[in-house]
C-alpha cells in the first residue's frame, strides 16, 4: 500500500516548480511579443508617446485650464498675472444643471433595467428556470443586448428617434438590462442554489422560493452590481449625451467644438468629480449592505 | 449539550437491546423497479424496497453508487427515468403540482451543506418547513401563524438552539446549522426524514450530536429516517436496517448484525472494504 502513491507520483517536487516557472516565463514573453506585434502593426511607437507627453501638459496648461493671463499696471510697473476665466467659471451652474439630469437618467436607466433584468435572470439562471427553452431565450437575448456597445445603442436609438435625452436613456437602458440580468443570473445561482434547493424539497412553490431563498440570499449582491451599474452608467452617459446631444455629455460637445476649451475643461473635470463622488457612495453602502 | 447528550445514550443502548423492533408493519414508502438514468451514465438500475414506518435506515455504498440520485428520486427533487414510488398510498411520479407540494410537505430533508438561507435567522430559517402547508399567496409573505411561531420555538429548544434563536445562520457552527436544518425538517410533521450524508461536513463529536438527535426523532417522534451514510462504523451503530448499494443496486439489505465483513467488502470492493474496517 505504501509503495503505490510512491510510484504514481513522477512528478517531483523539483520538476513541478520548474514547470510552473517555464509557464510563467512564456507567459511575459507572449505579452511582450503581443504588445511589439500590435505596436508595429498599428504603428505605434512607446518612445513617441513618452517624448509627447511634455508637450500635451503644457497644451492643457495653456489652453485649457480656466484661467487666463492678464497684463495690469500695478505701481506703475505693467505685469503679467494670472486670473480665473470668468466666462467658463459663469457657466457652472448650467453644467451642474446638465450632470444632475445625467446623474439621474443613469440611476433610472440603471434601476429600471434592473426589474426587467430580475425577471430575465429568473428564467435564465439553472437554479430558477421555468424551462429549459425560456432559459436559452432569456440568454440569447441578454447576451445580444450585453454584447452591443453602449456607444452602438445610442446610434440605433439616434436613428429611430433622433437626437434626444430618450434616445440616451434607451441605449443605457438597453445595455444595463443586458449586463445586470448576466451578473443577476450568476448571482442567483451562487448565492442562493442550496437554500432553493432546500424549499423546494419541502414543498414550497415557486413564488415562495422566490421570496423566501432567491431574493434574501442574493438581495445584497444584486443591490451592489446595481450600484456598479450606475457608476457605469454616469461614466458612459458622456460619450452617449454627444451622440444623442443630450446631458452632460451634449454641452461638453457644444463648448468643445466652439474653442471654449477652459469650459469643456470644467464639464470634464465635474465628470471627475460626480464619478469619483458616486464610487465613494456606493463603496460605503456596500460595506452597509454585503 | 452534555445534558441532551446525556440523555441520548440510554435510548441508543435500549435500541440496541429492543432489536428487532417491530411495533407496526405499516408500510409509509414503497419503491418499485427504480431507475434513473443521465444522459449516459445509468446511476440507479431497477432498484426496489418497502420501508415500514419507524424504521431507521442506512444507506451505505461507495462515492458514485447512486446514494444521492435514489433519495433524491423520493421527494423528485430528480426526476426518475422510470419505476413507481407509492407514499402515503399515492405514486409519486404522477402527481400534478399541487400534490407533489403536500406530498412534499410530509416529507423532511437533510443535507450534507444544510442548505440553510444563510442571511435569515434561525427561527426565519426553521419557519420555511411550514411553507408547504401554505397557500401560495399567504406563504409568499411569509405569514406564519402563532400557533407555527410557537411550535418553531418550541422545537428550537429541543434542539438546544435557544440563544440562537433570532441569530443569522451564517453565524453558527456547522454542527449548529446542521440543528438547523433538523429543525426545519421537523416543523414540517413529516412522516419521513432523507438525510443525504448529514455529517459528512462535521466533525466528529458534532458528528455525534447529529446522529443522537437523528435516533432521537426515529424513537420519540416515530419518524421513518433514511440516511445516506459513508461512515460503516456510523450506520452499524445507528440504524436498524442497513442497505449497501453498488452501482446503482442494491447488493445488501439486512439488520447491522447481519452486515458481516464479507458483505462489506463486496458493498465496497476488497481494498476499500478493509480500509474501512480497520
Ligand atoms: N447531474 C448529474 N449528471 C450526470 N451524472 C450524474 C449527475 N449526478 C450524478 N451523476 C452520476 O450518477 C452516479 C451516481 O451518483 P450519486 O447518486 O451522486 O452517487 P453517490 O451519492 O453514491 O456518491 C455517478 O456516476 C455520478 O457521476
Ligand atoms: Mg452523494
Amino acid at each position: 500500500m505504501t509503495e503505490k502513491p510512491a510510484k504514481k507520483n513522477l512528478i517531483t517536487p523539483k520538476k513541478f516548480f520548474k514547470k510552473n516557472k517555464m509557464q510563467l516565463t512564456i507567459f511575459f514573453i507572449s505579452l511582450i511579443l503581443i504588445t511589439w506585434l500590435t505596436g508595429a502593426f498599428t504603428r505605434f511607437k512607446a518612445e513617441d508617446m513618452v517624448r509627447a507627453l511634455p508637450k500635451v501638459g503644457a497644451w492643457i496648461s495653456k489652453n485649457i485650464l480656466p484661467v487666463k493671463q492678464e497684463k495690469t499696471i500695478l505701481n506703475g510697473i505693467e505685469k503679467t498675472i494670472t486670473v480665473l476665466d470668468q466666462k467658463a467659471i459663469g457657466k457652472i451652474p448650467k453644467i451642474l444643471r446638465e450632470l444632475l439630469e445625467t446623474v439621474l437618467m443613469s440611476i433610472m436607466a440603471s434601476t429600471t433595467a434592473a426589474f426587467l433584468s430580475f425577471i430575465f435572470a429568473l428564467m435564465g439562471s439553472r437554479t430558477t428556470r421555468l424551462n429549459s427553452f425560456m432559459a436559452v431565450i432569456t440568454r440569447i437575448i441578454s447576451s445580444i443586448s450585453r454584447n452591443i456597445p453602449v456607444a452602438a445603442w445610442a446610434i440605433i436609438f439616434l436613428f429611430s428617434f433622433g437626437q434626444n435625452s430618450f434616445s440616451g436613456f434607451l441605449a443605457l437602458f438597453f445595455y444595463s438590462f443586458g449586463f445586470q440580468s448576466r451578473v443577476f443570473m450568476e448571482t442567483i445561482d451562487e448565492a442562493s442554489a442550496s437554500s432553493v434547493e432546500a424549499l423546494r424539497a419541502a414543498g414550497a412553490s415557486y413564488p415562495q422560493v422566490i421570496a423566501h431563498a432567491v431574493l434574501p440570499s442574493s438581495a445584497p449582491q444584486i443591490l451592489s452590481w446595481i450600484l456598479f451599474m450606475i457608476e457605469t452608467n454616469i461614466r458612459s452617459a458622456t460619450l452617449v449625451g454627444i451622440l444623442t446631444a443630450s446631458g452632460i455629455g451634449n454641452i461638453f460637445d457644444i463648448y468643445y467644438k466652439s474653442r471654449q476649451y477652459p469650459t469643456a475643461f470644467l464639464v470634464i473635470l465635474s465628470i471627475a468629480v460626480i464619478v469619483i463622488l458616486i464610487e465613494f457612495i456606493s463603496n460605503s453602502l456596500r460595506r452597509v449592505i454585503l | 449539550m452534555i445534558q441532551t447528550l446525556i440523555k441520548n445514550e440510554p435510548v441508543i443502548a435500549e435500541k440496541k437491546a429492543s432489536y428487532p423492533k417491530k411495533k407496526n408493519n405499516k408500510i409509509i414508502l414503497e419503491i418499485k423497479n427504480l431507475k434513473k438514468n443521465y444522459k449516459d451514465v445509468c446511476a440507479v438500475k431497477n432498484i426496489s424496497l418497502t420501508v415500514t414506518q419507524g424504521e431507521f435506515i442506512s444507506i451505505i455504498g461507495p462515492s458514485g453508487s447512486g446514494k444521492t440520485t435514489l433519495i433524491r428520486c423520493v421527494n423528485r427533487l430528480i426526476d426518475a427515468t422510470e419505476g413507481e414510488i407509492i407514499f402515503d398510498h399515492k405514486n409519486l411520479l404522477h402527481l400534478n403540482n399541487k400534490e407533489l407540494r403536500q406530498a412534499r410537505a410530509k416529507i423532511g430533508m437533510i443535507f450534507q451543506h444544510y442548505n440553510l438561507v444563510y442571511r435569515l435567522s434561525v427561527i426565519e430559517n426553521v419557519l420555511h418547513g411550514r411553507l408547504g402547508y401554505k397557500s401560495s399567496l399567504r406563504g409568499l409573505f411569509g405569514v406564519y401563524s402563532d400557533a407555527e411561531k410557537e411550535k418553531a420555538v418550541e422545537i428550537i429548544d429541543m434542539l438546544g438552539l435557544n440563544e440562537m434563536i433570532y441569530k443569522r445562520c451564517d453565524q453558527l457552527s456547522g454542527g449548529q446549522k446542521q440543528r438547523v436544518g433538523i429543525a426545519r425538517a421537523l416543523i414540517q410533521d413529516p412522516k419521513i426524514i432523507l438525510c443525504d450524508e448529514p455529517i459528512s461536513s462535521l466533525d466528529p463529536s458534532s458528528a455525534k450530536i447529529i446522529m443522537d438527535y437523528l435516533v432521537r426523532v426515529q424513537h420519540d417522534l416515530g419518524i421513518t429516517i433514511i440516511v445516506n451514510l459513508h461512515q460503516v462504523d456510523v450506520a452499524m451503530k445507528y440504524a436498524d436496517r442497513i442497505l449497501g448499494i453498488r452501482e446503482g443496486e442494491i447488493v445488501f439489505d439486512g439488520s447491522p448484525s447481519e452486515l458481516s465483513k464479507e458483505k462489506i467488502n463486496e458493498i465496497y470492493g476488497t481494498e476499500t472494504g478493509e480500509l474501512i474496517l480497520d
